[in-house]
């Protein structure tokens, strides 16, 4: 082990962490929604000193054969090597296609986009959601600062101009996007016998295992992805299921407009 | 309550698994769960290439999980997915608890499973198959990893859904676990729950789990045992 990791470890047996925080605690949030003008919607999120870009654009498609009323909505995710000298440029890495999968989950399973009311005509057009996920700085906890990017720039978006047979992205309209609720994405990484939310990225390097959870407005659960090598009793998953919820309900009140 | 084939919420599917199933693979198992098929080989430990990605003081584990083609009502696009390639890796990361992989420090295992036939719980399958592939190999393991999805029709906990059922289930929730001590190395869920119900789905995912513990060891008797 490095030496770096045991001083992580130690500092959890003693309930402490190398930045000072709980357990419990997340860095601090900000976001920047003005920034980015071209995107119907976007977010630029600081976790600590971790800085994410979310953007929203939307345009008009054919729906999916199976679902001919409802919309489509696609999460993508670069990581950018201009964030970290761990990325690479070139196709999508398994990590990045996993962030933006969680994501994906985390809007989708919520419904936080009412998808029938992106209907325009049932089987022949529908609005595409497009959600590209963009990496700056890679300080650790990347999937929840892309949540909160995602939600975030997804609850400011507006509709371009559409005259029923193209979209004029160079015009924005006062329609906002039919967004229901705030999913928010928690996650934790297993410090020997303890669960951390929002690691740093030396914590994920000490850590054993992740757990993201991701709730609704209500406390429901809506999104679950265990990752990392290690395994985690029932114990721990419940410890973080109710942390996690609590945690929601406060991100909740600094991510919405 | 009875379910649509007739299943109590606790049973699982009829299932059957078979170790030794292939000739050239180190260790190789078959599982059929319901219609779902799932073939699992395994190599190595061999030597790591590229050479870059050998680790100093381990094993790589190496996973790869496919669906064919034909194993899908709609013909399947070959080759990997998104999707496919996050589940590799969550399976990856499943089995890799349960592997003494500082044993073999610069080694490979390369572990492939091959969904034949997809009828919703593919990624459990694909585990357990997995699990029963890398013990056949002689690969030492802390335990067996024994897999399964829950969900909650109509306000019942239901154990390992069947292709009809996923439609219906408040929730698709596949759990990994090595039995003997009961932690978890697979958890992923979608759905829409209250989080009491999440640690209630866990306890019966745990039940059914064992069962097919009890299953992936017969197997391996089977085979080795004469």
């Amino acid at each position: 082990m490095m030496v770096q990791d045991s001083y992580i470890h130690k500092l959890a047996a003693k309930g402490a962490r190398i930045d000072g925080r709980k357990f419990g605690e997340f860095r601090n949030v900000s976001i920047d929604d003005k920034t980015i003008e071209k995107a119907e919607g976007s977010a630029i999120v600081r976790l600590g000193d971790t800085k994410v870009i979310a953007g929203v654009k939307l345009d008009v498609g054919t729906p999916f054969p199976d679902k001919p009323d409802e919309g489509v909505l696609m999460v993508s995710a670069e990581f950018s090597p201009i964030s970290s000298p761990d990325f690479e440029a070139g196709p999508p890495s398994d990590e990045s296609i996993e962030l933006a999968r969680i994501v994906d989950r985390g809007i989708r399973e919520s419904c936080a986009v009412d998808m029938k009311k992106l209907c325009i005509k049932a089987k022949e057009k529908v609005w595409i959601v497009n959600i590209d996920i963009n990496i700056l700085d890679n300080f650790g906890n990347l999937i929840d600062a892309s949540a909160i990017a995602s939600a975030a720039a997804l609850s400011r978006t507006v509709f371009p101009k559409f005259d029923g047979e193209v979209v004029d992205s160079k015009e924005k309209t006062k329609k906002k996007l039919p967004v229901t609720t705030i999913p928010v994405a928690c996650t934790f990484v297993k410090i020997g016998d303890s669960m951390v939310c929002d690691p740093v990225l030396e914590e994920e390097d000490a850590s054993s295992c992740r757990l993201t959870l991701t709730t609704k407005d209500d406390g429901n659960v809506c999104a679950i992805q265990k990752g990392g090598e290690g395994a985690l009793t029932s114990e721990e998953i419940e410890k973080a299921l109710d942390m996690a919820v609590s945690i929601g309900k406060e991100l909740r009140k600094q991510i919405a407009p | 309550m009875k379910r649509g084939d007739g299943r109590k919420p606790e049973d699982i599917r009829p299932m059957e698994i078979t170790a030794g199933v292939l000739q050239k693979a180190n260790g190789s198992a078959m599982v059929k769960m319901g219609r779902t098929i799932a073939v699992a080989g395994v190599f190595g430990p061999r030597q790591m290439f590229p050479r870059r990605l050998q680790q100093f003081s381990r094993a790589v584990l190496q996973c790869r999980y496919i669906m064919t083609p034909f194993s899908t009502d709609e013909r399947a696009r070959p080759g990997p997915s998104r999707r496919s390639k996050e589940l590799s890796m969550v399976i990856n990361k499943a089995l890799s608890a349960a592997v003494f992989l500082e044993e073999f420090p610069k080694a490979a295992i390369g572990v492939y499973i091959d969904v034949i036939q997809a009828d919703a719980g593919t990624r459990t399958a694909a585990i357990n198959a997995a699990s029963v592939a890398l013990a056949d190999a002689g690969i030492p393991m802390r335990d067996l990893v024994a897999a399964v999805a829950v969900g909650k029709i109509d306000g019942k906990y239901v154990v390992d859904l069947a292709g009809p059922e996923e439609e219906l289930s408040d929730c698709d929730l596949p759990v990994a676990v090595m039995p003997r001590d009961g932690r978890v190395t697979l958890l992923q869920m979608d759905g829409d729950l209250p989080p009491e119900d999440v640690k209630q789905l866990l306890k019966i995912a745990k039940e059914g789990c064992a069962k097919i513990y009890e299953m992936e060891k017969e197997a391996l008797r089977k085979r080795w045992m004469k």
